[in-house]
């Protein structure tokens, strides 16, 4: 049987590689933003875990807004991204300045 | 036995496309790596019984959100050498931290025991007549009826702001404009000259 400290190590693993994304890949938009869906697959991972372990529905509950809310995330930041770069031509982050004093 | 080793599997699976996903040299690959990743997400749902979730990962993300992503990094023509530089000053760094956070989340599962939830009651399978969407489906219509409506209409808030941000009006695209057609009067359009009549030769 899996036992929940397994299932605790690998949501734990997945959310510093994906914190380690976001250190490595700090310039492309793109990939921050797919950076932050794996934190939020990592997250899903824990609540999961504890509504089988806790015996309660409620967590799966809570992990199916969270899919709710990172889609419609990703659908805007998409927007916002491809909006950027129609505007900028480039999605680096540090080419995005223009509200430096 | 055999779940232990499916989800191992799975798991080694599972970090190895994590990785691809942070390492990878086109973002293309990323994003084909990250699909994977929700893959076999899902396979360890479904190891945990969470059936429902599990389809629905596969459904809404590799189905809806990664296909997005993947039409918007195959539309912008980016120049994937200035992104790449400084990628590996930062990569001790970022190495440093990731190991620090799985030595302390380790840390804590082991110092706890797996929080000692492990004899508990869930760590048994469900009888087979369970039904995964039902349960989740007579919550999720009665005591969290009002925030799966707030999640629907978050849904169309995000529809109406995606298409609002990226509709773009071209300057020099002809194109009709109904209610200007409507509300045009007679006098915008006729003109009536008073003029004398030519002579007859």
């Amino acid at each position: 049987m899996i036992t929940l400290g397994q299932l605790l190590v690998l949501s734990g693993v997945l959310f510093s590689l994906a914190v380690a994304g976001i250190f490595l890949n700090r310039k492309n938009v793109i990939l921050l933003l797919m950076c932050v869906e794996l934190l939020l697959l990592a997250a899903n991972f824990n609540f999961i875990a504890f509504a089988r372990y806790l015996n309660d529905i409620n967590g799966q509950v809570f992990v199916f807004f969270i899919l709710t809310v990172a889609a419609a995330e990703s659908a805007i930041g998409l927007a916002i991204l491809v909006v950027l770069f129609r505007e900028r031509r480039s999605i680096n982050v540090e080419d995005l300045n223009t509200l430096k004093g | 036995m055999l779940i232990q080793v499916l989800f191992h599997l799975f798991a080694t699976v599972l970090v190895l496309a994590a990785l691809g996903v942070i390492v990878a040299r086109n973002p293309v690959y990323s994003a084909l790596a990250l699909v994977m990743c929700f893959v076999t997400s899902a396979a360890i749902w479904l190891l945990i019984e969470a059936e429902f979730l599990a389809v629905v990962l596969v459904l809404v993300y590799v189905g809806a959100v990664m296909v997005l992503f993947l039409f918007v990094v195959m539309m912008l023509d980016i120049n994937l050498a200035e992104l790449r530089k400084g990628f590996t000053r930062f990569a001790g760094l970022g190495a440093l931290v990731a190991l620090v956070l799985i030595a302390e989340i380790v840390g804590v599962v082991w110092a706890r025991g797996g929080l000692g939830l492990d004899a508990h009651r869930g760590a048994l399978a469900q009888p087979a007549t369970y039904s995964n969407t039902l349960a989740l489906g007579s919550v999720l219509y009665t005591r969290y009826a009002y925030p799966f409506e707030l999640a629907a209409v978050l849904l169309l808030v995000a529809i109406v702001a995606a298409i609002a941000l990226t509709m773009r009006r071209r300057a020099n695209l002809k194109y009709q404009d109904i209610s200007r057609q409507v509300a045009v009067r007679r006098e915008d359009r006729v003109r009536l000259v008073k003029m004398a009549a030519e002579k007859r030769p």
